[in-house]
């Protein structure tokens, strides 16, 4: 069963494609980190798995359903930037409405959450701070027992200490319930620890779609003689090369080191930043082996 | 060694917490490996006491749990912990003793080396730079150097120089 899958998925608003013939399947059970930089088409990509925008070309599913069908909406629970609540609603009554609207509601775990974070139930929404606004609306989200969460950066509204506590909450929820995740992402540090998978987009298009643990075990940073580094380049798939007059650093898609080449094992960081300065290098979901 | 029962814990909870080290570069999974390995060595950890549970872990660092059975997979490889299903995870055995005086002999040695590399004027960085050199030759030399698991050494079959 997989999570997500798409199939020649595209969009384009008016003349310009955010999305092209996106071939993408990550499997259940993975907390799956989208990266790519402003304008990629991370939040195309979440709308149309959410069912809110329609697809210009391709397919795309979600736990196997169609985005926005019945069985689509009651399993899965979507978060993004413009945090989707009813403004004018007292805290009380979104839950109730929220409860009311779905058959799977967990009033346990939205009381307690919200207790625990101190808001009042009285209080209006429009009148939380972005942060608290943030929290109520992955309340809600999660209180639907969702089998896949898609999370836009709901959590940048939130201070350091927040986030912190937000992420725990989220990891929790995925070793107790199995929850998926699929969360866009701009802070690097944070994946190597939250996500077993990640997707670089880049361009509207899938760069690097693989398992976390896959990605560090087939790559190596090298150190080696600046003039080598062409050579090298023949010997094994390189990402990218850092020059310096006469010491190489080389990001290079291999599991050992050429000879004279010293090899030291990437982090996260490194990995997903070489990608991104070379749009065109691409490890394809094709070429791994499933979990 | 026959896994000994815990004698002074509350039920459920480890004698140790985990940390994040974000400034080292080392897998997450590994650091709590380290810790584990560190905290039995200096007598934190015993046999028959509990890990953390994987879903303290998660919520108070906000860690993956497939990182956290990573580290306790790790932990059963190395014969150190083993799991007991709807349970949680166990220290099975301490570190021997023997081990212990080698290492206190070993670092002894290497005291005698730094002070020698202090008295010709070399600085720390200096002395790092000089054992991970003399490491990688003596590695490369297909030295039969017994290697850590995991990444932190990159695979190098046969690398005879």
């Amino acid at each position: 069963m997989n999570a997500i899958e798409t199939d020649g998925l595209g969009k384009r608003y008016r003349q310009t494609w955010a999305l092209r013939d996106c071939h993408l399947t990550v499997p259940v059970g993975h907390v799956a980190a989208l990266v790519g930089p402003n304008g990629a088409g991370k939040t195309t990509l979440l709308r149309i798995l959410a069912g809110i925008a329609t697809p210009t070309a391709g397919t795309a599913t979600v736990l196997g359903y169609t985005p926005g069908s019945a069985q689509a909406r009651d399993a899965v629970s979507a978060v993004d930037q413009t945090l989707p609540l009813y403004r004018h609603l007292r805290v009380r009554d979104l839950l109730a409405a929220a409860r009311a609207l779905n058959d799977q509601w967990d009033t346990d775990l939205a009381v307690q959450r919200l207790s625990s974070l101190n808001l009042t139930m009285s209080g209006k929404v429009s009148k939380l701070s972005g942060g608290q606004q943030a929290q109520l609306a992955l309340t809600v989200a999660l209180a639907r027992r969702p089998r896949l969460l898609l999370l836009d950066e709901p959590l940048a509204s939130l201070d350091p200490l927040a986030r912190q506590e937000v992420l725990g909450w989220l990891m929790t929820c995925v070793a107790e319930d199995g929850l998926s995740v699929v969360f866009s992402s701009h802070i690097i540090a944070e994946l190597e620890r939250v996500a077993t998978y990640l997707v670089v987009l880049s361009q509207g298009q899938v760069q690097v779609a693989a398992t976390v643990d896959s990605l560090l075990d087939s790559h190596l940073a090298l150190t080696g003689p600046a003039g080598e580094a062409d050579h090298l380049a023949g010997q094994v798939p390189v990402i990218t090369a850092q020059r310096a007059g006469r010491q190489t650093q080389v990001l290079a898609r291999t599991d050992a080191a050429p000879p004279g080449w010293t090899p030291r094992p990437v982090t996260m960081e490194e990995l997903v930043l070489g990608y991104l300065r070379e749009p065109s290098a691409r490890v394809l979901p094709r070429l791994e082996v499933a979990r | 060694m026959v896994t000994d029962k815990p004698d002074n814990l509350d039920d459920g909870v480890s004698p140790i917490a985990f940390y994040l080290d974000r400034g080292l570069g080392v897998p997450t999974y590994l650091q709590f490996v380290h810790q584990v390995d560190y905290a039995l060595r200096l007598g934190f950890l015993r046999a028959g006491d509990q890990l953390p549970r994987i879903k303290d872990v998660t919520r108070s660092l906000a860690v993956n749990p497939d990182t956290v059975m990573k580290a306790y997979r790790e932990l059963e490889l190395r014969g150190i912990a083993a799991g007991r299903p709807g349970v949680g995870t166990f220290i099975t055995r301490a570190p021997d003793v023997a081990g212990f005086k080698q290492m206190a002999m070993l670092q002894k040695k290497l005291t005698t080396w730094l002070a020698e590399a202090a008295e010709a004027g070399v600085d720390e960085l200096g002395m790092k730079a000089l054992f991970t050199a003399a490491l990688r030759d003596f590695n490369d030399g297909g030295g039969a150097a017994p290697r850590l698991p995991g990444r932190l050494e990159p695979r190098r079959e046969g690398g005879a120089a």
